[in-house]
């Protein structure tokens, strides 16, 4: 069914239906100009016919008489060969005085003028009604006037006319049934190949960059299509490797002497210590080298996130236990520090609505990051909440504080590396907090949202629903959730 | 115990095997891939200390090829590569552990004691005991002395791993990665509350504690 609508929706099938409409459309003007000429130079045939008639008989009339007229008429209609020509003259009254009709046929027309009316004929089954064309002449005499009505049977005109009229809306009929046939295989056919070139970029966008574009071989337009793409996608490959060689050996450069440095550090530290000095500047610099180290790893996973080189393992995630396991990691912390932390789970949800595809550790971290914040700002006494639910394209996860929250003009900015409000310059953090949540959210083509919760702040991760329904993956290895502080909304 | 450290950053590697022979470990050292493979099959190692970047065999060939021969030993990955995917990589290769440097030499002294333990012959244990604490793996029930403890089920698996690793000290990483099942440093250490809190339920009102904080490097719980 939906394949059906879909076919009505392709632009092939747009194509064909104005061109087949465009073409019914000139045929039957064709057809019509066809007819109009064939019947106009019939009628000329016709005229000239009569013309040619009444001239001989003005002739006959000029020379005998009315007389002379009627006995050429009575001639006339003995003559063989002129079984289509039609005579009548009558007098002033339109009494019949000659010719071939019966009787004067109801004309309305003014005389001198072409007109056309319908007379009798006898035929072997009796009388049969016809159509005739033909020209009115009146005659003045002394004696009186008189009604000449010259005329041509126009009975195989109609029979043309009558062919072209019930042809035509077959012909269009015709033309428009196969014209849309041929249109639906066309898009059909079309539709198969882009749908395949469609199915091959969504699995790359997923990440499986080893993927190419299938090439028929017929060499036409879809295969060059395929071609460039394929072209595209290897080029694209080799920068995505050069890119992970790059953070790579950036990753190794830097690591190195870090590791060398904290090394020495360490060494100096236990030197000092055995000796029994004072070790603890030493002890400082190493606490500075390891957050310069955290730093180093922070912005390198961020980095490697929002480019989206760092395919790890992405797989049905289940959103309520992952807010499940970070609301009981950060439970403690939040209790200590006298915050409500409560990890809403709304009613109604069916399991597995909250499943997304996803990197486990990558929306944990990104959740976790996000709690920490928010217990973080929140003043002793307030509340954070943390609540899995969905939304009309899928699934979300917020986490909302009851803290200052951020003026709606810095909302854009804190997602920035690096940004940090003068409020918070204090405390301790990198910075990078929000970054990488926001690069989780990139790498899953979710959405961060950051809002006024009224007061504090409100974080939604918004992801997209999965092409297919997920399964919530086993529960088997986790933990039974913990009831204490779960609320039932 | 003898360890195996094939590192080829001979600095690095100096300080480590230092700092284990300091620690009371019998230590060999290799510079390349080649000459790792070839001591680690012909020598027994309780541990195998291996980088992930090696001249002539990289460290993942390594220690593919010491599955391949049937060897067993225990390997710590150390690693300078980013490490999103790469851990996973590291395990798959057939790795037990996997660090990321810099790393703090006690954490990975106490990774290394960990894989130690492991290889010592695993009898299967439904009971673990730690002085006067006592933990049933089947009922699932905690008692100090006579005195029952409730625990929640997250606190149940943290006493759990640090029970089966008394005498030896655990660090928050490591505590974070088995027990909460997490390859990331939390902002925070809520380790810290959660160790504390545990504390509170097992150590409150005896005299003797078990839980100890290990200054510098993690915590450790033993009977004295």
């Amino acid at each position: 069914m939906r394949t059906n609508f879909r076919l009505l929706r392709t632009q092939a099938f747009r194509i064909v239906l104005v061109y087949g409409l465009l073409f019914a459309f000139s045929v039957s003007s064709l057809l019509f100009f066809t007819y109009w000429n064939t019947r106009r130079t019939l009628d000329d045939q016709t005229d000239q016919t009569i013309e040619a008639e009444i001239t001989g008989l003005s002739e006959q009339y000029t020379r005998l008489g009315v007389r002379g007229l009627e006995e050429s008429l009575t001639n006339r209609q003995l003559h063989p060969g002129a079984g289509q020509a039609l005579y009548i003259l009558t007098d002033s009254a339109h009494r019949f005085l000659a010719g071939n009709l019966d009787s004067w046929p109801s004309i309305t027309t003014d005389p001198g003028n072409f007109v056309e009316f319908a007379y009798e004929r006898r035929t072997n089954s009796g009388l049969e009604t016809r159509r005739a064309r033909g020209r009115l002449f009146p005659i003045s005499t002394l004696l009186g006037d008189y009604y000449l009505l010259v005329a041509e049977d126009v009975h195989d005109r109609d029979l043309i006319q009558g062919m072209f009229t019930t042809t035509l809306p077959w012909t269009v009929a015709l033309i428009l049934l196969f014209g849309l046939l041929g249109g639906a295989l066309m898009s059909r056919n079309m539709l198969r190949r882009l749908d395949s070139i469609n199915r091959t970029s969504g699995e790359i966008v997923a990440g499986n960059f080893t993927r190419r574009v299938p090439v028929s071989g017929a060499h036409d337009e879809f295969d060059v299509l395929a071609e460039n793409l394929n072209r595209m996608l290897d080029r694209i490959e080799r920068l995505m490797k050069g890119l992970r060689e790059v953070t790579d050996s950036v990753a190794h450069d830097l690591r190195t002497p870090l590791n060398r440095l904290r090394q020495r550090l360490e060494q100096s530290q236990a030197r000092l210590q055995a000796a029994g000095s004072d070790a603890s500047e030493i002890e400082r610099a190493i606490a500075e080298t390891d957050s310069l180290i955290a730093t180093f790893n922070a912005l390198l996973l961020i980095a490697e996130t929002d480019a989206g080189t760092a395919r790890g393992a992405m797989s049905p995630l289940d959103l309520s236990s992952v807010a499940a396991d970070v609301s009981e990691l950060y439970e403690p912390l939040a209790e200590e520090k006298n915050v409500i932390l409560t990890l809403i789970r709304p009613s109604g949800f069916h399991p597995g609505d909250t499943v997304i595809e996803g990197n486990r550790s990558l929306v944990s971290q990104a959740l976790a990051n996000l709690v920490d914040n928010a217990i973080k700002y929140t003043p002793p006494g307030g509340r954070v909440t943390i609540r899995p639910g969905l939304h009309f394209q899928g699934a979300d996860i917020s986490v909302a504080d009851s803290g200052p929250g951020i003026p709606l003009e810095e909302r854009s900015r804190v997602v920035e590396r690096f940004v940090r409000l003068e409020a918070s310059r204090s405390s301790p953090g990198t910075g990078l907090g929000l970054a990488l949540v926001a690069a989780v959210a990139h790498f899953h083509n979710a959405e961060l949202l950051l809002e006024d919760n009224a007061p504090g702040l409100k974080a939604t991760l918004r992801f997209p629903r999965p092409a297919v329904r997920l399964i919530p993956p086993a529960e088997t290895a986790k933990l039974p959730q913990i009831p204490s502080r779960a609320a039932a909304e | 115990m003898r360890i195996l450290v094939v590192e080829d950053d001979l600095e690095a590697q100096r300080y480590l095997v230092q700092g284990l022979k300091e620690s009371g470990h019998v230590v060999d050292d290799a510079a390349d891939g080649d000459l790792g493979l070839s001591l680690a099959l012909s020598r027994p190692y309780d541990v195998a200390i291996i980088d992930r970047m090696l001249p002539k065999m990289d460290g993942l060939g390594v220690v593919a090829e010491m599955r391949e021969h049937g060897n067993t030993t225990p390997v710590l990955f150390l690693s300078a590569l980013s490490e999103v995917d790469d851990r996973v990589k590291g395990l798959k290769a057939g790795g037990d552990d996997y660090l990321t440097k810099p790393y703090a030499f006690v954490e990975l002294l106490a990774r290394v004691d960990a894989l130690m333990r492991r290889r010592s012959p695993v009898t299967v244990k439904t009971r673990l005991q730690v002085g006067d604490l006592d933990l049933d793996l089947l009922t699932r029930a905690a008692n100090r002395g006579e005195q029952p403890i409730d625990l929640q089920p997250r606190e149940f698996r943290l006493l759990e791993y640090l029970m089966r690793h008394a005498g030896q000290v655990v660090t928050r990483t490591m505590l974070l990665e088995s027990v909460w099942e997490y390859h990331f440093d939390p902002q925070t250490n809520v380790i810290d509350v959660h160790i504390s809190r545990l504390r509170a339920k097992i150590d409150k009102g005896f005299d003797a504690p078990l839980l100890h904080t290990i200054r510098g490097a993690g915590y450790m719980i033993r009977a004295r």
